[in-house]
């Protein structure tokens, strides 16, 4: 009997110190993840959950000082919803948030999450107003202004067209914001904005804007807006025979995804963005290979900023040496901090972030050929 | 030559909001109450129809007809658990519970369908090649031909349904003075069941041509048109036939021409400015019949 104890004291000793070497190796990162999982924008929020989890796969399979557990929370695109599914998230235990993943909502729960402290990185909340007065969120993608004056740049530069159309959603700050630049820097580089015409959420038809491109002559139809109204366009200048070249920022991004959707409209459609799927770099052929084996799917450049964007948080948690189980609040102005030193390479290029909580890297273009993004600068 | 065109797409737009007009009008006509959820029978004709044509393989006259019995199932369905138990209560209530309704079906539609917008294959659906005249500076859609050609088609075959049969006669009793139509041996339930079939049999044709002009299908996508096409009712004289339509080509037209040539910004304000001022000069719109109150 003696034996058996002693036998078992033995053991649970062994175990004990087993488990005291685990324990002192992994500290648990709990990211939120929250965006439009269903609803019009159901496109981007599963892809920057998605892009997120296999980060966070990666990051937790490599075994280094931190595991990454992603809550994710949907948000149906809706301001209201956002903010209660950021409340679900920190009642949930989230250290920081990694989104949300568009423009409407980042700015709603971003107001919240300033008065609270707690650390946001968008992968994809474009718009400027996002990170206004606020020191606690920062951006992976490229803010609007960047991306209206970008597309105006290298529209120019690659002489794509000097007469232009634009398209915008007049309801939505991301459309307006990226337009307002955009018009801004076109006179600049030798655009001439032949036309502009809008729509808002509820517009079934385009006929009139797609119409005062063409008779105004337009090469080329700049439409900084979301896939779904985008794909409409596009099937309204198919009918009229209109071909001009279609310019897309990242919003364009999803419009191969929509069922029913006769794809080979979208042939020739170019987009600024700074992820191509067919880029060659180790990062993003690995990156490619574990998202198509998982959803079967090529990645979008959602899914590849809320990739990078984990890999940013862990390494800014690692800078500001977060410990095991603190509080949101109390790690938000470390990680503000160390977000300004870190430099990260991902699969969206070589970032680094100023105070304002802006993103620096370069932008490329890809054409969609054959069903599939191409680079277009090969 | 601009001008023409934007007419063209304004008849196109105005018919398909005269066919989703007509179920208002005829439903407001004889049970006298504004169903508030036609918008959203339009949006499940319109899927069950993407469903035949994409999953179930079936032909375009196939698919037509199965939103069509669907749809008016789903409309007697309605009628009969939500609106009949509240023949007796305030239009208020009656008006509120088809709002609710409306909300219902778009969530029952996100549960069913997702929220993934789908593309409706208008392609297959209506195999129609478009009509170039004057070198290709004017083009009509076969669905604008097709939306314009139902239209016509559904107004005689309705006009005449009301005027001839037997059951229409009791729906129009029904819409006169519904507690004489009851003394008179009209089963007063039925005759306002029939009229919700034809109103959501109505509204799958609808929901078919609005998804085959304009392809985008969202469980939303029933809702804006839906109240587009509750002001051509209004407009043209809720509970008028003829006037369900002519509000409606006119609501389409003034949409697109306002949107040309004033401001795309203002399409909307605009089509709401004109029904304010029709309304303000023609209370019971332009073919409606003005009632006098007997005191």
């Amino acid at each position: 009997m003696k034996k058996i104890i002693a036998l078992a004291l033995a053991l649970t000793l062994c175990l004990s110190v087993l488990a005291f070497a685990g324990a002192e190796e992994a500290i648990t990162l709990k990211i939120a993840h929250i965006g439009p999982l269903t609803g019009a924008a159901a496109v981007y929020g599963t892809a920057t959950s998605r892009g997120a989890r296999i980060a966070a796969d990666e990051i937790n399979a490599a075994g280094g000082k931190y595991k990454v557990e992603i809550i994710d929370e949907d948000d149906t695109h809706d301001a209201e919803t956002a903010v209660n599914a950021y409340n679900t998230a920190m009642d949930a235990g989230a250290q920081m948030i990694i989104g949300t993943t568009t423009t409407t909502p980042c700015i709603a729960v971003g107001a919240v999450a300033y008065e609270e402290r707690v650390f946001m990185l968008t992968p994809s909340a474009s718009s400027t107003a996002v990170t206004a007065d606020k020191d606690n969120v920062y951006q992976v993608c490229f803010t609007d202004p960047a991306q209206g004056a970008a597309s105006a740049e290298y529209i120019a530069e690659h002489k794509l067209a000097t007469k232009v159309a634009v398209i915008y959603n007049n309801a939505d700050a991301y459309s307006t914001g990226i337009y307002q630049t955009f018009s801004e820097k076109a006179p600049e580089v030798g655009l001439e904005i032949v036309s502009t015409t809008t729509f808002t959420d509820d517009t079934t038809d385009f006929s009139v804007q797609v119409a005062d491109a063409q008779n105004k002559g337009a090469e080329l139809v700049f439409l900084p807006i979301y896939y779904t109204p985008a794909s409409q366009i596009l099937i309204t200048a198919n009918s009229i025979g209109f071909k001009p070249v279609f310019f897309g920022v990242d919003g364009m991004d999803g419009i191969l995804s929509i069922e029913g959707f006769d794809t080979t409209l979208a042939e020739g459609v170019m987009l600024l963005t700074p992820f191509s799927a067919d880029a060659e770099d180790e990062k993003t052929q690995k990156f490619v290979a574990t998202y198509k084996e998982l959803y079967d799917e090529i990645p979008n450049q959602f899914a590849a900023d809320a990739y990078d964007g984990v890999y940013a948080l862990v390494a800014a948690a690692e800078k500001a040496d977060v410990k095991d189980g603190e509080k949101a609040e109390d790690i938000c102005d470390r990680i503000i901090a160390a977000m300004q030193e870190i430099e990260v390479t991902g699969v969206t290029g070589t970032m680094t972030w100023s105070a304002n909580g802006e993103v620096t890297k370069t932008p490329t273009a890809v054409i969609i050929e054959n069903g599939a993004y191409v680079g277009f600068n090969k | 030559m601009i001008f023409l065109s934007n007419l063209v797409n304004g008849i196109s737009l105005g018919s398909i909001y005269a066919i989703i007009a007509l179920g208002y009008t005829m439903v407001y006509g004889i049970a006298k109450m504004l169903n508030f959820a036609h918008g959203d029978v339009i949006m499940v004709g319109a899927y069950v129809a993407f469903c035949a044509l994409q999953y179930w393989g079936l032909p375009p006259i196939a698919a037509l007809l199965v939103a069509m019995v669907l749809c008016t199932v789903l409309g007697i369905t309605i009628e009969g658990l939500a609106y009949r138990p509240l023949r007796q209560a305030t239009s208020l209530a009656v008006l509120i519970t088809a709002i609710g309704m409306s909300y219902l079906l778009q969530n029952l539609a996100l549960l069913i369908w997702g929220a993934n917008p789908k593309s409706f294959p208008a392609a297959v659906m209506i195999p129609i090649p478009m009509i170039s005249l004057f070198g290709g500076r004017l083009n009509i859609s076969g669905v604008t031909l097709i939306a314009i050609l139902a239209n016509l088609v559904i107004m005689a075959v309705l006009t005449a349904f009301i005027s001839r049969t037997k059951l229409g006669k009791a729906m129009r009793c029904v819409s006169e003075d519904r507690g004489a139509a009851e003394l008179m041996g009209i089963n007063v339930n039925r005759t306002i069941s029939a009229t919700f079939a034809i109103g959501s049999a109505l509204a799958a044709v609808a929901g078919i041509l609005l998804c085959s002009a304009y392809p985008t299908l969202m469980p939303t996508t029933g809702s804006m048109p839906g109240i587009k096409a509750f002001t051509a009712a209004v407009f043209g004289g809720i509970g008028s036939i003829p006037g369900a339509m002519i509000g409606g080509i006119l609501l389409g037209v003034i949409e697109i021409l306002g949107k040309a040539y004033i401001s795309t910004e203002l399409g909307d304000a605009i089509v709401f400015a004109v029904l304010i001022i029709v309304l303000l000069f023609r209370p019971t719109g332009l073919l409606g019949r003005p009632v006098r109150e007997k005191v």
